[in-house]
C-alpha cells in the first residue's frame, strides 16, 4: 500500500474533531444523567447515583412520560409500516413515466422542504374548520408521512435505478405473473434497502416535533412531551430522559442494521449477487 | 431519466407472454393485463392521497385562512387583504425575515465547509469499503436520534458555568464567563450547524463516490498539483450533491422555529417563531399569512437551487 500523504492526517484529524462535535454533547448528557441527587445541569458532578432514572419512573408532577413513550412507539411502527408499503409502491410505480408522475415528482420535493410548521398549521386549521378532533393517530399520523415519505421514496428511487432488469426478464421469460415476479423476485432482492426506509420511517416519526406540534391533539407523543419538559423542568431528569431516548434510539438502529448486514450475508451466502451495487 | 429506453423491450415481453400462453389470464386480476398508466395510477394511488389530503390541502387551507380576520377568541371566514397589508408594512416583518436569512446563509456557509471536507476525506482517503460505510454511519446516526435531546444536550457546554467557559477560565484566556455563548447567535448557529451538517455530508459523498477514479489520475497524471485536481475535477463533479445538501440546510433552517426558540432562549427570532407566536396567541389568520410568505420565499430559492442540479438524474 502507498503511503499516505500528509493531506490525509490532517484531513483525518478535522474528521475526528467533527465525530467529537457530533457525539460529545450526548455523551456529556448521558455523564450528567448520573449526577448524584443534589447535581445540578452542569459539572461537577456532585456524587453519582441513578437517582434520577429513578425519578423517570415516578409519579411526574407535570405530564406523563410512559404514556407519551407508548403513543411514540405505536405511532412509529404505523408510520414505518406505511412508509415502507407507500414507498415500495411509489418505487415501482415511478419505474415508468406516466400522465401524472410529473406532478407527484414535485409534490414529493414540495413535501421535503417545506417548513414543518406549515403542515402542522395547516392539517390542525383543517380538523378544527371541518370540526373533526385532532389526534396523534389521525391528524399526527398524516402529517409525520409528509416528512418520511419523501425520504423513503428517494432511497426507493436510487435503490430502483440502480436495479437491474434482467433479474425480472429472467422470471418473466419463465412464467412469472408481474406480481410473482415482484413478490418472488424483486422484493428479495431489494429486502435489505427496505429495511433502511424502515429505518427511516421509524425513527424520523420517533423524533418528529414540528410536524405533531397542532396535530396530536390532547395526548403528547415523547418529543412533545420532551419540549414541555425543557420549559419547566431544571433538575438532570431531563438529562436522564434524553439519555433514555437515545439509548432507545441507538438500539433500535442497531437491530435495523444488524438485520442489514445479516440479510446481505445471506443473499452472498446463498451466490446470489442481485443486489449489488446497489448500496 | 433512463427508464424508458430499459422497459421498451419489457413491455415486448409483456405482450409476447400474453399472447403465447393465453392460460395465464385465467386470474380475476391480474398487473400484466392493465396498461402502463393504469398501473402507475394505481401503484401510486396511496402516495397521491396522503400528499393530497396532508400536504395539498393543507397548504390550500393555509391560503385561504390567510385572508380572513381575527378576533380575540376565534376566527371567521372573510376575503380581506389586512393581515398582508399589516405584515408587509411593520418593519418587524422585515427584520425578522433578514434575520432568518443571515442564519440561512451563515449555516449554509459552515456546513457545506464542514460537509465537504468531511466527504472528501471519507470518499478519497479512506481507502477500504467497510472503512468507509463504518465512517460514513458514524456520521449518520445522529441524525436518526431527537434533535431536540441534540439541543438539550448543548446546555452544559454553553451555560454561564458550563463546560466551555470553565475550561477556558482554567486555562486563563478569559476572566468573567462569556455571556453571548448560550442564548445568542451563536449558540442558534452552533446548533444548526450541529444537527444539519449531516444534511450536506451524506448527498456530497454520494456524489464523491460515483466520481470515477481515472479522471482524478488523469488530472495528475497531467500535471495538476492536489488543489488544482480539488478545484478543477472534484468540485465541478460534485456540484449536484452540494446543490441537494443546500437545498436540505437553507430549508431546514429557513423553516425552523423550535432551534432558534430554544437555543436564543426566546431573544431572537426568525419566520418560523413568528409564525408559531401567532398560533399561540391563536392568530390564525396572521399565522397563515406569514406562512404563505415564507413558503413562498423557501420555493424561490429552491426553484433557484434547483436550476443546478436535476434531482431524478441524481439518485
Amino acid at each position: 500500500m502507498e503511503k499516505r500523504p500528509r493531506s490525509f492526517y490532517v484531513l483525518a484529524s478535522i474528521f475526528a474533531i467533527f465525530l467529537v462535535f457530533l457525539y460529545g454533547p450526548t455523551i456529556t448528557i448521558a455523564i450528567l444523567s448520573f449526577q448524584g441527587p443534589q447535581g445540578g445541569l452542569t459539572f461537577p458532578m456532585r456524587g453519582v447515583s441513578l437517582h434520577w432514572f429513578h425519578d423517570l419512573f415516578q409519579q411526574q408532577a407535570v405530564g406523563d412520560i410512559w404514556g407519551s413513550f407508548a403513543r411514540s412507539l405505536v405511532l412509529g411502527l404505523m408510520v414505518m409500516v406505511t412508509t415502507v408499503v407507500v414507498s415500495v409502491m411509489g418505487g415501482l410505480a415511478f419505474r415508468k413515466r406516466f400522465p401524472g408522475s410529473g406532478v407527484i415528482f414535485y409534490l414529493i420535493i414540495t413535501s421535503l422542504v417545506i417548513p414543518s410548521i406549515l403542515v402542522s398549521l395547516g392539517v390542525g386549521l383543517i380538523f378544527s374548520q371541518t370540526g373533526l378532533s385532532v389526534h396523534w393517530s389521525t391528524s399526527g399520523f398524516g402529517s409525520q408521512l409528509t416528512w418520511t415519505l419523501p425520504f423513503g421514496l428517494l432511497i426507493m428511487f436510487a435503490v430502483f435505478n440502480r436495479f437491474d432488469k434482467s433479474y425480472e426478464e429472467a422470471a418473466r421469460d419463465q412464467g412469472a405473473s408481474a406480481w410473482q415476479t415482484i413478490r418472488y423476485v424483486v422484493l428479495p432482492i431489494i429486502a435489505p434497502m427496505l429495511i433502511g426506509v424502515a429505518l427511516f420511517g421509524f425513527t424520523l416519526s420517533y423524533d418528529e416535533f414540528a410536524r405533531t406540534l397542532l396535530t396530536a391533539g390532547s395526548y403528547n407523543t415523547l418529543p412533545l412531551e420532551i419540549y414541555g419538559m425543557t420549559t419547566n423542568v431544571t433538575t438532570p431528569v431531563i438529562f436522564a430522559l434524553g439519555t433514555l431516548t437515545t439509548v432507545f434510539s441507538f438500539i433500535i438502529i442497531g437491530v435495523f442494521l444488524t438485520v442489514v448486514v445479516v440479510m446481505r450475508k445471506r443473499q452472498a451466502r446463498l451466490g446470489s449477487d442481485a443486489g449489488q451495487g446497489m448500496m | 431519466m433512463t427508464d424508458q429506453t430499459h422497459l421498451m423491450p419489457n413491455a415486448h415481453a409483456k405482450s409476447n407472454a400474453q399472447t403465447s400462453r393465453p392460460t395465464r389470464s385465467r386470474a380475476p386480476f391480474s398487473l400484466d393485463r392493465l396498461p402502463g398508466a393504469v398501473t402507475g395510477w394505481l401503484l401510486s394511488l396511496p402516495l397521491a392521497l396522503v400528499l393530497a389530503f396532508f400536504l395539498v390541502l393543507p397548504i390550500i387551507m393555509i391560503v385561504i385562512v390567510s385572508f380572513w380576520g381575527a378576533t380575540e377568541f376565534s376566527i371567521y371566514p372573510a376575503f380581506q387583504f389586512d393581515n398582508y397589508e399589516f405584515l408587509l408594512t411593520s418593519p418587524v416583518t422585515y427584520q425578522v425575515f433578514l434575520n432568518t436569512i443571515k442564519y440561512a446563509v451563515i449555516t449554509w456557509a459552515i456546513t457545506l465547509v464542514i460537509g465537504f471536507t468531511v466527504a472528501y476525506f471519507l470518499a478519497f482517503h479512506v481507502r477500504s469499503l467497510t472503512w468507509q460505510i463504518v465512517l460514513f454511519l458514524l456520521c449518520t446516526i445522529p441524525f436518526w436520534t431527537s434533535n431536540i435531546i441534540r439541543m438539550i444536550s448543548w446546555i452544559p457546554f454553553l451555560g454561564r458555568n458550563g463546560i466551555a467557559n470553565s475550561a477556558l477560565i482554567s486555562m486563563g484566556v478569559i476572566d468573567e464567563p462569556l455571556e453571548w455563548l448560550l442564548f445568542s447567535d451563536f449558540s442558534v448557529i452552533l446548533a444548526f450547524v450541529h444537527l444539519y451538517t449531516l444534511f450536506m455530508v451524506v448527498p456530497i459523498f454520494n456524489t464523491m463516490m460515483r466520481i470515477d477514479k481515472s479522471l482524478i489520475e488523469a488530472a495528475y497524471d497531467n500535471g495538476a498539483t492536489g488543489f488544482q485536481t480539488l478545484t478543477n475535477v472534484i468540485i465541478p463533479l460534485t456540484k449536484p450533491g452540494i446543490m441537494i445538501g443546500s437545498i436540505f440546510v437553507v430549508t431546514l433552517v429557513m423553516g425552523d422555529f423550535i432551534t432558534v426558540r430554544f437555543m436564543s432562549g426566546s431573544q431572537k427570532a426568525n419566520v418560523g417563531r413568528l409564525i408559531s407566536n401567532d398560533i399561540a396567541l391563536l392568530q390564525y389568520p396572521s399565522a397563515a399569512a406569514t406562512a404563505v410568505i415564507l413558503l413562498v420565499t423557501v420555493l424561490i430559492v429552491i426553484s433557484v437551487l434547483l436550476r443546478f442540479v436535476d434531482i431524478r438524474k441524481e439518485l
